[in-house]
């Protein structure tokens, strides 16, 4: 199992959902609803701590793969995370992704943070500071309206230069 | 060192010119900002306030620049009604709108002026709300949260 404890928050991202805590935890774990949200993924989750974690493409093949760290529903669920599907990407240190749900009042708060175990750089970071903000307002959409949004989305510029350059560097192996 | 900031990024299915208007017209930003009273003409050197439900200032400002429907640049904003966050000065908040998709992407930058960070703690505790009830609005004609 994953050490969380070495892990950090670098990105917290909060929105507060119209639904339920339930319904919130199945957009986040039923692949039927994550392919109308997360950029047409599919998740694949083992519903249990030390579990298989995966987003698939919808040809089937993995783009993140990772393991669940913590499974408490409807409430909180960790998981590592690795970006398989792209060679210079699977080089990369896993990082760790938590989903706490809060009743707020008559809503839901839903809290995404991001953690990493080694001085990720801001160019890096950038990947799900622009990411999140995407699939989590698509999510709500489709908690609220039935519908998702068509976003375009890619990488920050800048983004896969910075990728590159910390796997040839690869600065989490230094003390 | 770069001073204390929270961004904030939500993608609304409305276009720039509705989003616009809600984030400019008093009558509906009351709805999704907790019923408080959003005050300014919107033009560049125009002061701008927050009055809450109870009657407090809660915040004022100075509107910076003002390009509808694309950005939106409030500068010495301050909170008015809590002592500790009045201490700790001005602040300068930008909202940019862009058309992403068959939505539009806001981006909310809050920025201090000086390096005391429980300013932008208190934001960004405030902004995800403020938010995700105008996004529920402009999509679903309800908020999502009633109470802050």
């Amino acid at each position: 199992m994953t050490d969380i404890r070495e892990f950090k928050p670098k990105t917290i991202y909060v929105t507060y959902i119209a639904s339920t805590p339930d319904k919130v935890w199945q957009a986040l774990t039923d692949p039927a609803f994550s392919r109308q949200y997360f950029a047409g993924f599919a998740v694949d989750v083992e519903p249990k701590a030390g579990g298989k974690f995966r987003l698939l493409y919808p040809d089937g093949r993995v783009h993140i793969s990772g393991e669940v760290v913590e499974w408490s529903p409807p409430r909180r669920f960790v998981c590592t995370w690795l970006v398989e599907g792209m060679e210079e990407f699977a080089e990369l240190p896993v990082c760790l992704v938590a989903y706490d749900i809060e009743p707020s009042g008559d809503a839901v708060k839903l809290t995404v943070t991001e953690s990493h175990s080694w001085e990720v750089p801001d160019a890096i970071l950038a990947g799900g500071r622009s990411g999140w903000p995407a699939i989590l307002s698509n999510l709500k959409s489709v908690l609220e309206t039935g519908k998702p949004m068509l976003l375009q989305m890619g990488p920050p510029e800048g983004f896969m230069e910075a990728v590159q350059m910390a796997v040839a560097d690869k600065p989490w192996l230094r003390g | 060192m770069s001073k204390p900031k929270f961004v904030y990024v939500t993608y609304i299915k409305t276009t720039p010119e509705k989003l616009w208007a809600a984030l400019t017209d008093p009558s509906f930003t009351k709805k999704y900002w907790f019923n408080a009273d959003i005050e300014s003409d919107w033009k560049k050197g125009s002061p701008w306030r927050i009055t809450l439900a109870d009657g407090r200032v809660a915040d004022t400002g100075v509107i910076l620049e003002s390009d509808p429907p694309r950005r939106l640049v409030i500068d010495k904003w301050q909170n008015q009604f809590m002592p500790e966050l009045k201490a700790a000065g001005y602040a300068r908040c930008t909202m940019e709108l862009e058309q992403a998709g068959n939505a539009v992407k806001l981006t909310i930058t809050h920025v201090a002026e000086g390096d005391d960070d429980k300013l932008i703690q208190a934001v960004s505790g405030g902004w995800p709300k403020i938010l995700s009830n105008l996004k529920s609005l402009l999509e679903t004609g309800e908020i999502a949260l009633i109470d802050k």
